[in-house]
């Protein structure tokens, strides 16, 4: 036999080196930061959320909205229709509240601690180290640490601060809006967010006004055996505009750790609302032992007449994703888009996809999105299109593309449209594909290895969404989408 | 440079390559003929390292390295080129972003800096006018959407930017008309200079009409059966290749 054999048989041994390589890689962001935490005791009750709500200083109203939340969720149960593979939770075993001591004595300084670690996660906290002119709200497990900017951004009279510091500020916008997209009533996550949420984002951008930088949200979860329930309130006054951007990262652990958050979304008359997430929440580990499971709500109500709200997100993280970021699409000619890039690998699980609800005339919806699979991962896309009978001459196109990188992994659609009327059109196309050897084969051809090409062709294949997204964070989503393709080819 | 010695190789357990010999000199073009199902373009996917053949014996050396043991982009860094008979398109990846990880990873693999954005731009406008490709098509993604003759020129195109020692050119004449055959050769033509070689893969003599041969060889049954000057590609355009098959076949019934 000549070296031929010996030579296939040394690329097979290298691949299996790089795909064990890359499945041993460490979560760039799974350091744990050791800073005086206070974390309630485990454990959910009427006492736990009265002491979230004392702990916050809050108005006796939002007490009573956290108390109706927490009723109304000790009549539910934990819904099992999506395609993951989600254990009881026990919700006695979770602490609700943990905040970095200092920060919770309402310090303007910033602990160095927690300065290093949002360094360390490249999220500066100082607004003179920051060129790109984001405005980032910082916020640790239950606490927002530091929100950059604010007092700029308020020359234009755009909010933009932490949930809990917009209660005490801003009480009327905030009673105004907070549950008006997402009520406590809506399902299970949102009515336990509603009970326990400790920090988000609050951003109100005023009538006319363009804001003028970025803003962004950072969550960390850095405490253990803690949940974060954080919650985002927009609203984008008459003929606003605001692109907001959400981060996400957490610390290695073996245990699995909850996020239930809620992300709310108004936008008035011809506002309108850009919403980026990369979520990069620890995965788990190459055996699926770990990580962060994600179950979020996150819904915005156009409005107002010629309203555009547009979502887009970059999903790599998380051992089990359970999300649909939706658009009520209230107001004639408004519209909802939907850019959605969903890479799995190892054990993860995502069931992701997005509702588009038509209520006004005219009103017109895109759908992008595009599932990657690796491992022994599954990857699913949920959508529904909704047209009401009143609103007719609607729009909607959904594209809904799957890419399976190993034999082992899965991909799945679950489409749901139901058009009211016969004045409107709804398209959908969808299709599968396995990556393509000749491809590869070319790209080696032309001398890039076959862990640059798999990370070529993903992000080729991802390109319609990632130019969605906001310059700065394109790159970052591309190398992210790069790094954890890293030997996902078998 | 390339030294190709009584090589066999399979696909799917078939054999189709039964020992192929042929040697090939700086300087100097072969055209390899033959007819439909000989084997040639598996000869050129095999020298090429396509991991859908596997080799069953004999050997390969380019420039006394082992080919045969080297990585399908380590022979590409080495100065292998291929002109794929059906290039593949790769939606969403420019033919910006393609050339200049291909380039930088030549350069890196020889020791050398990554090109500038600003040099890099200024090789591309230089070679985009050797087989006059449109900056359109260059700023598109990897062939999707290209014609067949856009596909082929821009297989030169690459050939150009890479600057390899040997290029394989894949029945590089298929599907283009005479205007775009004259355009693709007389790209080929320009890159040719004594340090390199090019192996011309065909089954009509026509593009050899651009392309002179030094050499031209039959492959037929997975073996190369005749080797001569250029002379043979006139004859074989006015005879076929029945006399030839003829002869193997009688050969081996013997």
């Amino acid at each position: 036999m000549s070296q031929n054999k010996g030579n296939n048989k040394r690329k097979e041994e290298e691949e299996k080196r790089i795909i064990s390589d890359a499945a041993s890689e460490e979560y760039k962001y799974g350091f744990v930061t050791s800073i005086d935490t206070h974390v309630l005791p485990k454990g959910l009750n009427e006492d736990v959320v009265r002491t979230i709500s004392r702990l916050k200083g809050e108005p006796e109203w939002l007490l009573e909205f956290r108390l109706k939340a927490y009723r109304h969720w000790t009549t539910l149960k934990m819904p099992t229709w999506g395609h993951v593979h989600l254990p009881p939770i026990d919700f006695q075993a979770i602490s609700y509240y943990a905040a970095p001591r200092k920060q919770e004595s309402g310090s303007k300084e910033i602990d160095p601690e927690l300065k290093k670690t949002f360094d360390k996660l490249g999220i500066p906290l100082e607004e003179r180290l920051r060129l790109s002119g984001m405005a980032v709200d910082a916020i640790m497990d239950s606490v927002s640490v530091h929100t950059s900017y604010r007092e700029r951004l308020a020359e234009l009279g755009v909010i933009f601060c932490s949930i809990s510091e917009a209660v005490k500020d801003y009480p009327d916008l905030v009673k105004r809006y907070l549950g008006s997209v997402v009520p406590y009533t809506d399902n299970f996550f949102a009515a336990l967010n509603s009970a326990v949420f400790s920090d988000g984002s609050f951003v109100y951008i005023p009538k006319g006004v363009r804001c003028p930088m970025e803003l962004s949200s950072y969550f960390r979860i850095n405490a253990a055996q803690t949940g974060q329930f954080e919650r985002t309130l927009i609203v984008a006054d008459d003929d606003s505009y605001v692109s907001y951007l959400e981060g996400c990262t957490a610390p290695m652990r073996d245990e699995n750790q909850l996020h239930a958050a809620i992300v709310e979304i108004v936008v008035e008359d011809r506002a309108e609302v850009k919403y980026s997430t990369v979520q990069n929440w620890y995965p788990g580990d190459k055996n699926g032992k770990g990580g962060i499971y994600n179950l979020v709500t996150k819904r915005g109500l156009c409005r107002g007449d010629y309203s555009k709200l547009s979502w887009t997100q970059v999903e790599t993280g998380s051992a089990i994703t359970w999300k649909y970021p939706s658009c009520i699409l209230k107001g004639n000619n408004s519209v909802g888009e939907f850019y959605s890039v969903a890479l799995t690998r190892n054990y993860q699980e995502a069931d992701t996809g997005t509702k588009m609800i038509h209520l006004g005339k005219n009103s017109r919806s895109t759908i992008v999105s595009k599932g990657i699979s690796a491992g022994h991962s599954q990857n699913s896309y949920r959508g529904m299109v909704k047209v009401a009978p009143a609103a007719t001459g609607c729009r909607n196109y959904t594209q809904c593309d799957s890419l399976l990188l190993t034999p082992t992994s899965g991909a799945h659609t679950f489409p749901v449209i139901e058009v009211g009327n016969d004045s409107s059109v709804v398209e959908h196309e969808a299709t599968t594909s396995k990556i393509n050897e000749d491809q590869i084969f070319y790209c080696n051809q032309r001398g890039i290895s076959t862990e640059d090409a798999v990370g070529l062709i993903v992000n080729g294949y991802a390109k319609e969404v990632m130019a969605k997204l906001p310059m700065e964070f394109a790159v970052e989503a591309q190398k992210l989408l790069s790094v954890s393709l890293e030997g996902s080819v078998g | 440079m390339l030294v190709v010695k009584d090589l066999h190789a399979s696909i799917e357990g078939k054999e189709i390559l039964k020992g192929v010999n042929l040697t090939v000199k700086p300087g100097e073009v072969h055209a390899i003929m033959g007819p439909n199902g000989s084997g040639k373009s598996t000869l050129s996917a095999v020298l090429t390292g396509n991991p859908a053949y596997t080799v069953t014996g004999g050997s390969a050396t380019f420039y006394g390295k082992d080919l045969l043991a080297m990585t399908p982009e380590d022979r590409a860094h080495e100065g292998l080129f291929l002109s794929f008979q059906y290039p593949v398109e790769i939606p969403g990846v420019s033919m910006v972003n393609f050339m200049r990880a291909a380039i930088n990873e030549k350069r890196k693999y020889h020791g050398q800096e990554p090109l500038s954005a600003s040099e890099f731009l200024k090789l591309m406008r230089e070679k985009r006018a050797v087989v006059e490709l449109d900056n359109k098509l260059a700023s598109r993604a990897v062939n999707e959407g290209f014609s067949g003759g856009e596909k082929k020129r821009n297989e030169i195109f690459q050939m150009a930017m890479l600057e390899p020692r040997l290029s394989i050119l894949d029945e590089t004449d298929s599907g283009l008309d005479i205007d775009a055959l004259r355009v693709v050769a007389g790209g080929v033509n320009k890159l040719k200079t004594d340090q390199n070689a090019t192996i011309v893969i065909t089954h009509y003599e026509r593009l050899l009409d651009y392309i002179k041969p030094d050499f031209v060889h039959v492959l037929y049954k997975g073996r190369i059966v005749l080797s001569s000057g250029p002379e043979l590609a006139k004859e074989l355009e006015d005879k076929g290749y029945d006399w030839i098959k003829e002869q193997v076949d009688n050969e081996d019934k013997k």
